[in-house]
C-alpha cells in the first residue's frame, strides 16, 4: 500500500482535459518530481491531490484511507501540506505569525518554538517580524515552504517551488528536501530539470492530462516518448 | 505590557471620568460605551475576520428585545434580561451566519441585510407583543439590578463602563489568541488558510457568533439603561452605525471601536447643535478620513509609530 494513491483521477474544465484518468503512487519516504509541459495539468492534479478541486472520477487514498470527498483542510490536518505554485501567503501579517498559523494547525504547543524551527531549515531565522508582503520574492518563496513544513506533514507537495530562487538558494533547497525525507514523502512539480534529476527517486510525466511516463531517472529519460514530448531532444 | 498598560489606563480614565463629569457628558459617555461594546462586536467581524455585514442592527436589536420583552411582559429583573439579551444576540448571529456565511463579499452584505430588514419587519407585524412602531417603555422591575435602579445616574454608569470593560478585555484576549490570528489569516487570504488545515465556514461561524454576543449584550445594555426599546433600533442605520465607528476608529484595532463612538457621538452632537444639517458635516468628515487616514485613526497610528498596537 502506498502512502498516496490515486486511481482514474479525472478533471476536465468544459472540453479541455486537464487531468484524464490519471493512476499515481506517492510511496513513503521518496522524492517524486512531477514533469510535464505547461498546460500538461500538474498543478490541477496535484489541487485533486490536496483537496482545492473536486475530481470527476477517480479515488484518492492516503495510507488506505479514501479521502476522494474530504474537504481540503482536513487532509491537511491528516497530514497532506500544498505549497502554491502562486506564491500565496498572508502578506498584512509577519513572518512569525504567518509560519505560526501553519504550526497552530498542526496542533503544536510551543508555537514559538516550532517556528524558529521552520525558519530556521529555510534560512530565514532573524526574519520572524518582518512583513511578510514586503519580502523579496526569493524570501517569499521560502516563506510559502516554511509553512509547508511547519504543518509537520506526512506528504508534502511543492509546486514550483524553485520558481524565482537565485541559483545559490537552489542549493540551499536541494538541501533541504533531502533532510525531509524519509520523515515525509515529497512529491515535487518543477520545471528545473538539474534539479529534478538531483532530487527526484522516481518521476512522472503528464502530457494532456495523462501520465507519459513513470519510473526512476534513468528510465524516464531514456524513453522514447519523453524524449519525443517533453525534453525535446 | 505596553499593550495591557494602554487598554487600562483607558478604562482608568473613563472611570474616573464617570465621577468628575457633569452630568449630561456622564450620560452621554455611558452611552457611547454601551454603543462602544456594539462596535467592538461589529469590529471582530468586520475589522478582523473582514465580514463585512450590513445586518448588525439584526443582533442589537435581538439583544434589546431578548431583554426588554421579558422585562415587559414576565417582570425579569435587569441581570436575567441582560443575559437573555445577549444571548439572543449570539444565537441570531449563528442563525444567520449558517446562511450568510455560504456567501461572501457583497452577497453577504445583501444577504446580512435582508435578514435584518426581514427582523425589522417582524417586529412590526407582531405589533401587539412588541410594541410595533412605537415601542415600549421597559418598567422599573426590569431595571433593577442588586438593589440598585439602573434609571439612576451612578449605577447607569457603572454598569456601562463594566459592560464596556468586560467587552474590551475580552477582546484583547481574543484577538491576541490564536483564535485571533484565525481571525486575521481568513481577512488576508482564505484560500490560504484553508489549506493550513483552517475550516473558513466554521471559523467564521465563530466570529459570527461572538460578534452577535456583543452586540446583544449592548442593545440589551442600551435597552435597560436608557428604558425604552423600539423598532427603530433593528434599523439599517444601526447596522451602519457600528461601522462608521470602526472605520473611523480603526478597523482591526481593539480601542478604535470605543474611539470611533465617542467622536462620531460626539461630532453628531456639536454638528447637530450648530446646523441643521449636521449629516452633512459627517459626512464630510468621513470623506476627509477616507482620504486621509483610511485606515482609521488608530489604523494610523499603528502604520506610523506601533506596529504592534492590537
Ligand atoms: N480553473 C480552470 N478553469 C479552466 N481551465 C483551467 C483551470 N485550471 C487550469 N485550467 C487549464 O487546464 C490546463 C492544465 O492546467 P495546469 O495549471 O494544471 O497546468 P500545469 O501543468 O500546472 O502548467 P504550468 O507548468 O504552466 O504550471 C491548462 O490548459 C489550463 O489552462
Ligand atoms: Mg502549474
Amino acid at each position: 500500500m502506498s502512502l498516496l494513491e490515486a486511481r482514474g483521477l479525472t478533471r476536465h474544465f468544459g472540453g479541455l482535459r486537464a487531468v484524464d484518468g490519471v493512476d499515481f503512487d506517492l510511496e513513503a519516504g521518496e522524492i517524486h518530481a512531477l514533469i510535464g509541459p505547461n498546460g500538461a495539468g500538474k498543478t490541477t492534479f496535484v489541487s485533486l491531490l490536496s483537496g482545492r478541486l473536486a475530481p470527476q472520477a477517480g479515488t484518492i487514498r492516503l495510507a488506505g484511507e479514501d479521502i476522494t470527498r474530504t474537504p481540503a483542510h482536513i487532509r491537511v490536518r491528516k497530514g497532506v501540506a500544498y505549497t502554491f505554485q502562486i506564491t500565496s501567503i498572508f502578506p498584512g501579517l509577519s513572518v512569525f505569525d504567518n509560519v505560526a498559523l501553519a504550526a497552530q494547525g498542526a496542533r503544536v504547543r510551543d508555537l514559538k518554538a516550532a517556528v524558529q524551527a521552520a525558519l530556521s531549515r529555510v534560512g530565514m531565522v532573524g526574519m520572524a517580524a518582518e512583513v511578510a508582503g514586503v519580502l523579496s520574492y526569493g524570501h517569499q518563496r521560502l516563506l510559502e515552504l516554511a509553512m509547508g513544513l511547519a504543518l509537520a506533514p506526512r506528504v508534502l507537495i511543492l509546486d514550483e517551488p524553485t520558481q524565482g530562487l537565485a541559483a545559490g538558494e537552489i542549493e540551499g533547497f536541494k538541501a533541504l528536501v533531502r533532510s525531509l525525507v524519509p520523515q515525509v514523502a515529497v512529491l515535487l512539480i518543477e520545471h528545473n530539470m538539474e534539479v529534478v534529476m538531483d532530487l527526484a527517486t522516481r518521476i512522472t510525466v503528464l502530457n494532456f492530462g495523462q501520465v507519459l511516463a513513470q519510473g526512476t531517472p534513468d528510465q524516464v529519460r531514456a524513453d522514447p516518448a519523453v524524449q519525443e514530448a517533453y525534453l525535446g531532444a | 505590557m505596553k499593550v495591557w498598560g494602554l487598554h487600562l489606563a483607558v478604562l482608568a480614565a473613563l472611570a474616573l471620568l464617570g465621577l468628575v463629569l457633569p452630568q449630561y457628558h456622564a450620560t452621554n459617555l455611558a452611552r457611547i460605551m454601551v454603543l462602544a461594546v456594539f462596535a467592538m462586536g461589529y469590529n471582530l467581524a468586520f475589522g478582523y475576520a473582514g465580514l463585512l455585514s450590513l445586518g448588525h442592527a439584526l443582533f442589537f436589536a435581538a439583544g434589546m428585545y431578548g431583554a426588554g420583552l421579558p422585562a415587559w411582559h414576565w417582570g425579569w429583573g435587569a441581570a436575567p434580561a441582560l443575559l437573555a439579551g445577549a444571548m439572543a444576540g449570539g444565537l441570531a448571529a449563528v442563525i444567520v451566519g449558517l446562511l450568510a456565511l455560504r456567501t461572501a463579499g457583497v452577497s453577504f452584505m445583501i444577504v446580512t441585510l435582508m435578514f435584518a430588514k426581514a427582523f425589522a419587519l417582524t417586529i412590526l407585524y407582531f405589533n401587539s407583543w412588541t410594541g410595533g412602531d412605537e415601542g415600549f417603555v421597559v418598567p422599573d422591575t426590569g431595571r433593577a439590578l442588586f438593589g440598585a435602579t439602573l434609571a439612576a445616574d451612578g449605577p447607569r454608569y457603572a454598569l456601562a463602563w463594566g459592560l464596556f470593560t468586560v467587552a474590551l478585555g475580552l477582546s484583547l484576549l481574543l484577538v491576541r489568541s490564536r483564535f485571533g490570528r484565525v481571525m486575521v489569516a481568513l481577512r488576508e487570504n482564505e484560500e490560504r488558510a484553508r489549506m493550513l488545515g483552517i475550516n473558513p465556514y466554521a471559523a467564521k461561524l465563530q466570529v459570527m457568533g461572538i460578534s452577535g454576543l456583543y452586540s446583544g449584550a449592548a442593545g440589551a445594555a442600551y435597552a435597560l439603561l436608557f428604558g425604552y426599546v423600539g423598532g427603530t433600533f433593528a434599523d439599517i442605520q444601526y447596522s451602519i452605525l457600528p461601522m462608521l465607528y470602526v472605520l473611523l476608529g480603526g478597523a482591526g484595532t481593539v480601542l478604535g471601536a470605543g474611539l470611533g463612538a465617542a467622536l462620531m457621538f460626539y461630532l453628531t452632537d456639536v454638528a447637530s447643535s450648530v446646523t441643521d444639517a449636521w449629516l452633512f458635516v459627517v459626512g464630510a468628515a468621513l470623506v476627509v478620513l477616507v482620504l486621509f487616514a483610511p485606515k482609521g485613526i488608530l489604523g494610523w497610528v499603528r502604520a506610523r509609530w506601533w506596529r504592534d498596537l492590537p
